[in-house]
């Protein structure tokens, strides 16, 4: 036991330098990104970066809380039309900002309650309720949303003056938006909350007896979450310009769970990698023409079989596998597709 | 003078009586002991002091104040802890950030614990309570990693980490190897001679007699002795209770 914790705090060391590096390694990369790109791929990386942030908004609530929800999708949409009503009125997108965020974190924070009674699949449905009543009133209210028809000529914002007007500009607009929610979250999971969702998420009934107010947590995660989400869909809106309800269709909210989940729920990074692989993948797999989404769900199952822990979790294990097997260093097993 | 009163305490499930009108003190600075066979009402009388559960009829008071049916989490922070009959502590994080959590929601407010300090300022104090209960080498070491009878200790310390003047303690020796034991009883010994009061539940006998100052008998959700340790050993209708089945 003792030769196994021993190496604690040199283990952690070394993640740390490890962790900064391979962060710095990313951050040049996604900054250099658009350089070697056509419009079409920029778009679809600034796609990632939006896609993002609403998962690191769900990780919170699913992943580090331990909330299910299938709505996350719907605060996306919430922003999205927050951000394509204000902002083809004349009012500039940092106005979508301040009123998506409050309303989605009002709404999430509403939908917390449910929580408080029900759990896991419970929970789940009545999430998943609310996501189709507000694919319902994107549908149906047309006098707001303009129904099926949608919202077209959102503007790309205005930044100091400046119009983010190519794809190059706002992709690095949303980057920016990435970078600033990563930093967020980031100190928000190292703070006491962040300790606090992960005791609600393992053990509430425990946490309750140390005095931690598990409803107000459960309930801030939820509210967070929906934040993220809105935050997300305003950056979305004036990405693809022109918004209908079809996006924000339970599907989406279907597809942030599995971005969760198969990056690894409950870890810092799980989001942006699940991020690529529900954003990037499927593009990466066009070339497979009609049999991409056969690859596609053949890897995801594949993954969840060989680490239930989604691919972060994958890596930790290879990682701690290899530092418990030295010398010499066993080669992490990969996980081939096709 | 009594920290904790506890008057006419009922509890049902269905048609069961769980706990009726159970009515006891705890005083200040001393170690109660609760026994009684399998099923005889003892955790549920805790759930319904704690908060956890409500009770049917009856009323818990705290240095005189009523709290019955008070949120568990409120109940805390006024200085009442506890630990379950089965383990519960927090796998995925390390010894010293379970002690920590197990006192941040007692200092300063939501806002003052997102912005303020990450430890909320109580590394010391963790790691004081690492020491106290011998789990130096372990401080960094996830909690779920930890041998049974070491997440013992460490359920037992969280509990104290808030400094609390009342804790409850549900079979506290339960699945403990001997030499865990002795250290166990050695730290609560050490804990209440600081001021704390104890309520235990427990099953092993030479335990609870060795550690309690006075004894509660519950059967069948009533108290049916209660005394002095070498008292209730003799007492027929205990003897009567453990063995007349």
């Amino acid at each position: 036991m003792d030769a196994r914790v021993k190496p604690a705090h040199d283990d952690r060391m070394n993640r740390r330098v490890l962790g900064a590096l391979a962060g710095l390694i990313i951050m040049a990369a996604l900054i250099a990104a658009p350089f070697g790109l056509k419009p079409y791929g920029i778009y679809i990386l600034t796609l990632w970066a939006v896609t993002t942030i609403a998962a690191i908004g769900l990780n919170l609530t699913l992943g580090y809380a331990g909330q299910v929800s299938l709505a996350q999708g719907a605060f996306v949409g919430i922003g999205a039309y927050a951000a394509a009503l204000l902002t083809t009125h004349g009012w500039p997108l940092g106005s979508a900002y301040v009123v998506a965020a409050i309303a989605c974190f009002a709404i999430g924070w509403l939908l917390g309650y449910p929580a408080l009674r029900v759990q896991h699949h419970y929970l789940a449905f009545v999430t998943l309720a609310f996501a189709t009543l507000a694919y319902l009133v994107f549908r149906n209210e047309e006098w707001i949303t303009g129904g099926i028809y949608g919202i077209s000529n959102i503007p790309r914002p205005n930044l100091f003056g400046y119009l983010l007007r190519s794809p190059r500009d706002f992709y690095y607009f949303c980057l920016a938006n990435l970078a600033i929610v990563s930093l967020a979250a980031w100190w928000l999971i190292h703070s006491p909350w962040g300790r606090a969702f992960v005791a609600l998420r393992e053990n509430p009934l425990r946490a309750l007896s140390l005095g931690v107010d598990t409803r107000r947590y459960t309930l801030m995660a939820f509210a967070l979450g929906a934040g993220l989400g809105g935050i997300s869909g305003v950056l979305y809106a004036p990405l693809v310009q022109y918004i209908d309800p079809t996006p924000f269709s339970l599907l989406l909210s279907l597809n942030l769970l599995l971005m969760v989940i198969v990056g690894g729920s409950g870890y810092f990074f799980g989001p942006f990698v699940g991020a690529i692989i529900a954003v990037l993948l499927p593009e990466w797999l066009q070339a497979a023409s009609k049999y991409y989404l056969f690859y596609y769900a053949a890897f995801v199952m594949l993954l969840l079989i060989v680490s239930p822990s989604g691919i972060i979790g994958f890596f930790e294990k290879c990682f701690t596998a290899t530092r418990k097997a030295e010398p010499p260093p066993a080669p992490a097993p990969e996980v081939k597709v096709a | 003078m009594a920290v904790l009163e506890v008057r006419d305490l009922s509890r049902q499930f269905g048609g069961i009586h769980a706990v009726e009108g159970v009515s006891f003190n705890v005083n200040e600075g001393e170690i109660l002991g609760i026994i009684g066979p399998n099923g005889s009402g003892k955790s549920t009388l805790f759930n319904c002091i704690l908060g956890q559960l409500q009770p049917s009829a009856g009323e818990v008071r705290l240095d005189g104040r009523a709290v019955t049916g008070m949120r568990p989490c409120d109940l805390n922070r006024l200085g009442v802890s506890r630990t379950f009959q089965l383990l519960q502590v927090f796998p995925e994080l390390t010894v010293r950030e379970n002690l920590i959590l197990a006192a941040q929601e007692h200092k300063g407010s939501m806002v003052s614990r997102l912005f303020g300090a990450r430890d909320v300022g109580l590394t010391g104090e963790a790691n004081r309570m690492i020491d106290f209960f011998r789990l130096d080498h372990l401080a960094d070491a996830k909690a779920g990693g930890l041998s049974y009878g070491q997440q013992k200790l460490l359920d037992a310390a969280m509990a104290f980490m808030a400094g609390p003047r009342l804790v409850l303690l549900d079979e506290p020796a339960g699945g403990v190897n001997l030499t865990m034991l002795a250290n166990l009883r050695d730290r609560l010994e050490a804990i209440n001679r600081e001021g704390a009061t104890f309520v235990v539940i427990e099953h092993n006998m030479e335990f609870v007699m060795s550690l309690c100052s006075r004894i509660v008998v519950l059967a069948e959700g009533r108290i049916i002795a209660e005394g002095k340790p070498e008292a209730v050993r003799q007492d027929p209708k205990v003897i009567e209770a453990y063995l007349g089945h």
